[in-house]
């Protein structure tokens, strides 16, 4: 819980090298893109970008799919992370490398790789769309699965991990107080491993929202359809139109509220887990 | 289904641990499990529990079959009637006090607002005066073994398994909390086992110890039975310690036959009291030993046991003490049955706490 407080003594100081390399780091990777963000933003026209239906198509479109995302992958994504840390059967090393193989895969080979998954010609998508007349690719389910495939892992790996640290003391005692398999569950498992949920959730919904590669690849670019935020950004910079700039700052500002609401509070709910 | 209480014969391996313990409980009778650690007290537990199956043997409660590889038959914990107080509690953090409690009973279907009545019944049942709506991360010690004693009853259990319950506790709760679980335990029908390292609880608590080494039984019977013949270095040691019940009134304690004890208190203490009598507290003497005023008293030898390590002297009236000496001892005192011997106490050898 409280850990003792260091005292500032003269064995634990940075040494000078690393405190200039420390700074520089952060001021060229990290503060000098924010700024540069900021200082061209025209902050004249963000209330007519705002007002503009192609940024609010791509921000619905984005913010639909990003959920969605997020909704598969908890629904998914528990019962995965419970079996690689809790599940014995061999193999279990490749199956987690398969779950988390999205996380190393560049996205746009992972777009390619849906596209022949379930592709009007792919393994599947072929059946799909002779049985059920169902076709995925380019469509806003294509977004969502594309954005599932590469956010879902963050999820799973933050929760195999509480899964991991959890006592399962408590959920012997439950057994013994009564409890089958799912309400322990539902009534025990999930409930101490809510932070890490939580903390998983934001770092999946996160993902989600700057997905890029995949979505492009499996799902392609059609406003108000397909074309979520990210995409909108690259077009619109691409044909130098200010709106890029402004929906940036958007996404920057999602993105830190994410950070200060959720980040704070769940990781610091994280840490006291670690501790305890 | 009738009560008969628990029939068990439990064969587990597990590591470098051989368990193999026959054991029987009759209803309302507590068994206090003794051992050092790493005797296999905790997995005889957690095979009664039904958190682990036995390798061979058979567990039965109430003339219902819970274990028997032999027979293919095993009930899985949830569907066992066994309460378990654990270690350190055990309680669920992320529920408030009376949901922890009501566990077992909304586990068993009963509706949220009747298990929680019942619940808060069993808290108020167990003493515990604090705000039940709140979460356990804010109680102490104490509050912490009523929520999960009453959390282990309040379904009403054929069984009650207490493993540790003043493990986590400082000296004070310790006492207070000994005392109310032993008047609660008490009122409870069902067979219980608990299990303890601390030798003062053992013999406080016990109807009937069982002594637990090596994953074997190696004695079991009251608190008299193994002090009058200890058949292992543990249990002499265990019960090497006296508890003797009396009233005390300005650090003088008054034992049932009249006998006087001065015990080193602060004098503070008065009522009913336990007295705790360290073996290094007493000596035998051949004469009135000088000096020591208090304390002192002419007793005789009952009988003599010399098991070659050791020689454990049993004292007859005026106070039944088990006095262990060295051989050389014995024959400077000359000691056989019937010997007449001085006894001193050193009053700073002894404890005295509220029984």
């Amino acid at each position: 819980m409280t850990r003792p407080r260091q005292r500032r003594g003269a064995g634990n100081q940075p040494p000078l090298p690393a405190v200039v390399l420390g700074l520089i780091g952060l001021v060229v990777f990290f503060g000098l893109p924010l700024a540069g963000l900021l200082w061209r933003a025209p902050w004249s026209d963000v209330a007519s970008v705002l007002r503009d239906p192609h940024a609010r198509d791509a921000l619905r479109v984005s913010l639909i799919c990003s959920l969605s995302a997020t909704g598969l992958s908890v629904l998914f994504g528990i019962p995965i992370a419970w079996l690689l840390a809790r599940g014995r059967f061999p193999g279990l090393n490749a199956v987690r490398a398969l779950a988390t193989l999205p996380l190393v895969l560049p996205p746009v080979v992972g777009g390619v790789a849906l596209f022949y998954a379930f592709g009007r010609r792919g393994l599947i998508g072929e059946w799909l769309s002779r049985w059920f007349g169902i076709q995925l690719p380019f469509t806003i389910w294509a977004a969502i699965i594309a954005e599932t495939f590469v956010a879902m892992p963050f999820f799973i790996i933050t929760v195999e991990g509480a899964l991991r640290s959890l006592d399962t003391r408590y959920e012997e005692a439950a057994a013994t107080f009564g409890a089958r398999r799912w309400t322990i569950f539902r009534r025990v498992t999930v409930p101490m491993i809510a932070p890490s949920i939580a903390a998983g959730m934001a770092l999946t919904w996160a993902r989600a929202l700057g997905e890029f590669g995949a979505t492009i690849t499996f799902a392609g670019n059609f406003p108000g359809k397909t074309q979520t935020l990210p995409l909108a950004i690259y077009l619109a910079f691409e044909n130098n139109d200010p709106a890029g700039i402004v929906l940036s700052i958007l996404l920057l500002a999602i993105s830190i509220v994410v950070l200060a609401v959720v980040g704070s509070r769940v990781f610091a709910n994280r840490a006291r887990e670690a501790g305890g | 289904m009738s009560a008969t209480g628990l029939v068990c014969d439990v064969r587990v391996r597990l590591g470098t641990l051989d368990l193999d313990v026959s054991l029987r409980a009759a209803p309302g009778e507590l068994i206090v499990l003794v051992g050092p650690n790493g005797a296999g007290k905790s997995t005889l537990l957690r095979s009664l529990a039904g958190l682990l199956p036995i390798d061979a043997g058979r567990i039965a409660l109430d003339d219902t079959v819970l274990d028997d590889p032999g027979q293919g038959a095993f009930v899985p914990a949830a569907r066992r009637s066994v309460g378990v107080v654990f270690q350190n509690g055990l309680l669920f953090d992320h529920l408030s006090v009376v949901e922890n409690v009501a566990f077992g009973l909304r586990s068993r279907k009963t509706s949220a607002r009747e298990a929680r009545r019942v619940a808060a019944g069993w808290l108020t049942r167990l003493g515990f005066d604090a705000d039940a709506g709140v979460r356990p991360g804010q109680l102490s010690g104490g509050q912490i073994q009523r929520v999960a004693l009453a959390r282990a009853l309040a379904f009403e259990p054929r069984l009650l398994l207490l493993d540790e319950p003043f493990a986590a506790l400082d000296a004070t709760t310790r006492v207070e909390v000994r005392r109310e679980l032993r008047r609660h335990l008490d009122s409870i029908d069902a067979p219980k086992i608990l299990v303890t390292h601390d030798p003062v609880e053992a013999l406080a608590m016990a109807d009937r110890l069982v002594v637990l080494e090596h994953g074997h039984v190696v004695q079991q019977g009251t608190a008299d039975d193994v002090r009058a013949r200890p058949r292992s270095l543990y249990a002499a040691d265990l019960v090497g310690i006296h508890l003797l019940r009396g009233t005390a009134r300005d650090g003088v304690v008054t034992l049932s036959d009249g006998r006087e004890i001065v015990a080193a208190t602060d004098g503070a203490l008065s009522g009913t009291v336990l007295v705790t009598i360290h073996p290094r507290a007493i000596a035998l003497h051949s004469r009135r030993p000088e000096g020591a005023a208090r304390n002192v008293w002419s007793a005789t030898v009952a009988d003599v046991d010399d098991d070659g390590d050791r020689v454990r002297v049993r004292l007859g009236e005026p106070v039944p003490l088990v006095v262990e000496i060295t051989r050389g001892g014995r024959s400077a005192l000359a000691l056989e049955a019937g010997s007449p011997v001085w006894v001193s106490l050193k009053a700073s050898e002894i404890t005295v706490q509220p029984d």
